[in-house]
């Protein structure tokens, strides 16, 4: 990967909101650390992190691979790419009971369908009946657990009003619960989600109150424009800083993973 | 007081047998039967028999419910869905799945919901033959007042509160493999996921295979089951499509996609099912 020999840190001439904020999303990780791939956003710019600037970031995925190097974007997270380069794969009881449970993983990177002021997520239902929703999400997947139990949770989505709201309709996964004192009362081992990173900004909980609070604004974003597309209202850091532009290697590389995706970019 | 589970231990050979018939004597209808595979060896072909065979009234277990149970739910198999995640990896929803929750198209189902840890470890109590499983999940969410098979515990050594989660009782398990040997010993490998547990769980179990070998030549990572665990097998090569066999097949990610569109329309859908697995 001659990328990684001779980065362009130019800044890139064009990107989308979508781009910024998965370049954002892969810039949060570390290099050297283990990280729990979620599905969706969170897939892409893991392995974009690992092409930019965390080629040792170990990639663990909730299907049982273990050290996953996939030249490719894959589809699913249980394509043969990832059990292929894996270091190992294991058993679901396996990733789940010895590996995300006594808390082996530094950062759960997750996506969300609706995500509150504490960053608590919900992946299930939107609507007020649980038994009839208006519209039925996925579900739980590996989500509780991997926000219960790695060393902290960032979590990626794209933000409007509808998915940042006041109120979750169900809580799935929890963030901060009702406040900073929420995990420690619930025995809940991991740190929580450090970091919302939206196609807006970055959201990140305040110290003392576990809050979100909008940290960066991404280039060209207006504040106004990130309380806009908040369904409660939001907090401001006093340092607000502006996050840096996307740089032409980052969106060379995130464009020739979208563009190898198997299944014709199915998003 | 009952084992949750009792473990089957018949020492008679496995039949192998074609795919028709081991479904005949092996799924009855008001079963709670589980088709297990994470996105890797899903056993589609023996779903689509399922679906011919007329069998009705389902319990589907699976932590992963993709397009397969989207069909067996479309067709109107399923009574009752005890899952962790029911999408569409990579593309979306699962539209049969959706229109049955939201406006209970064909019929309405129940849903019992987990996380897939708890599930996990639901298989994990019933392979074990023990009546629940104990993890350090569930806290503070809504899940666990959805359903009864979640609850509070104690630890009797150091008092923390954990959950405990009722171990899965499955009627039939039925999974796919890369190889059977001619006495009916299994090997699987790649993403072996909850497989080895499922078949475990069951009291009836049915292995369909990409091929019969001579010789089983063991794999590192493989999972290796005893042909005595195994009632059926049956030998259906490419039996995992649009889901893949590692070594042997390749994941359709095309039809994956594909199928959010041919699952979004009633008529579609029952007209895909028409063309391509009723009169299959």
């Amino acid at each position: 990967m001659s990328s990684r020999l001779e980065p362009d840190t130019r800044v890139a001439a064009r990107y989308t909101a979508a781009e910024m904020m998965t370049i954002a999303a892969a810039r949060a990780l570390p290099d050297r650390g283990t990280c729990l791939v979620g599905i969706g956003l969170p897939g892409t710019a893991a392995l974009l992190a690992r092409r930019v600037h965390a080629p040792e970031l170990v990639l663990v995925y909730e299907s049982g691979a273990i050290g996953a190097k996939p030249g490719y974007l894959p589809l699913s997270i249980g394509d043969g790419i990832l059990a292929e380069t894996a270091d190992t794969v294991v058993g679901l009881v396996e990733i789940f009971n010895y590996w995300v449970q006594p808390g082996r993983i530094d950062v759960g990177f997750l996506g969300a369908g609706q995500v509150d002021r504490y960053a608590n997520i919900n992946t299930t239902i939107i609507g007020s009946s649980y038994a009839q929703p208006r519209v039925r999400l996925p579900g739980a997947g590996g989500a509780p657990e991997i926000a219960a139990s790695c060393g902290e949770v960032i979590v990626v989505a794209r933000q409007t009003r509808e998915r940042f709201v006041e109120r979750l309709d169900f809580v799935t996964s929890v963030g901060h619960g009702s406040g900073r004192e929420t995990r420690r009362q619930l025995g809940l081992r991991g740190r929580g989600p450090t970091a919302v990173i939206t196609d807006l900004g970055v959201l990140e909980p305040d110290a003392s109150t576990g809050e979100l609070v909008l940290t960066h604004a991404h280039p060209g974003i207006a504040v106004g424009e990130v309380q806009a597309a908040t369904g409660w209202e939001l907090r401001v850091a006093a340092a607000l800083e502006r996050t840096l532009p996307p740089t032409e290697e980052e969106v060379r590389v995130l464009r020739e993973l979208e563009a190898a995706r198997p299944g014709g970019g199915a998003r | 007081m009952r084992f949750p589970n009792i473990p089957r231990m018949t020492r008679r050979p496995v039949e192998i047998a074609p795919l028709a018939e081991a479904v005949a004597a092996l799924v009855r209808t008001g079963d709670t039967i589980a088709l297990e595979g994470f996105t890797h060896l899903i056993p589609f072909a023996a779903g689509h028999e399922i679906i011919r065979s007329g069998r009705r009234d389902l319990t589907l277990v699976r932590m992963t419910p993709d397009i397969v149970y989207d069909q067996m739910i479309g067709m109107g198999c399923c009574r009752r869905l005890v899952f962790s995640w029911g999408g569409n990896p990579g593309v979306g929803s699962l539209h049969r799945l959706r229109d049955a929750v939201e406006h209970g198209w064909p019929n309405p189902i129940e849903l019992e919901e987990h996380s897939h840890a708890g599930m996990a470890n639901r298989y994990a109590a019933g392979a074990s033959g023990l009546p629940f499983a104990v993890l350090r999940g569930y806290a503070g969410g809504d899940l666990a007042a959805h359903t009864t098979s979640i609850r509070e515990i104690e630890c009797p050594f150091t008092g923390e509160v954990l959950s405990a989660v009722s171990a899965l009782e499955l009627d039939v398990a039925v999974i796919h493999a890369q190889q059977a040997d001619t006495v009916g010993n299994v090997q699987l490998w790649g993403f072996v996921g909850i497989q080895k547990e499922a078949v475990l769980s069951a009291r009836r179990v049915l292995v369909t295979v990409e091929e019969v070998v001579g010789t089983i030549e063991p794999r590192p990572g493989a999972v290796v089951l005893p042909s005595w665990t195994i009632d059926y097998v049956s030998v259906v090569p490419n039996g995992a499509h649009p889901s893949y066999s590692d070594g042997y097949t390749q994941r359709d990610n095309d039809f994956y996609v594909a199928w959010d569109a041919i699952s979004r329309d009633r008529d579609a859908f029952r007209s895909w099912m028409e063309d391509n697995v009723l009169s299959a």
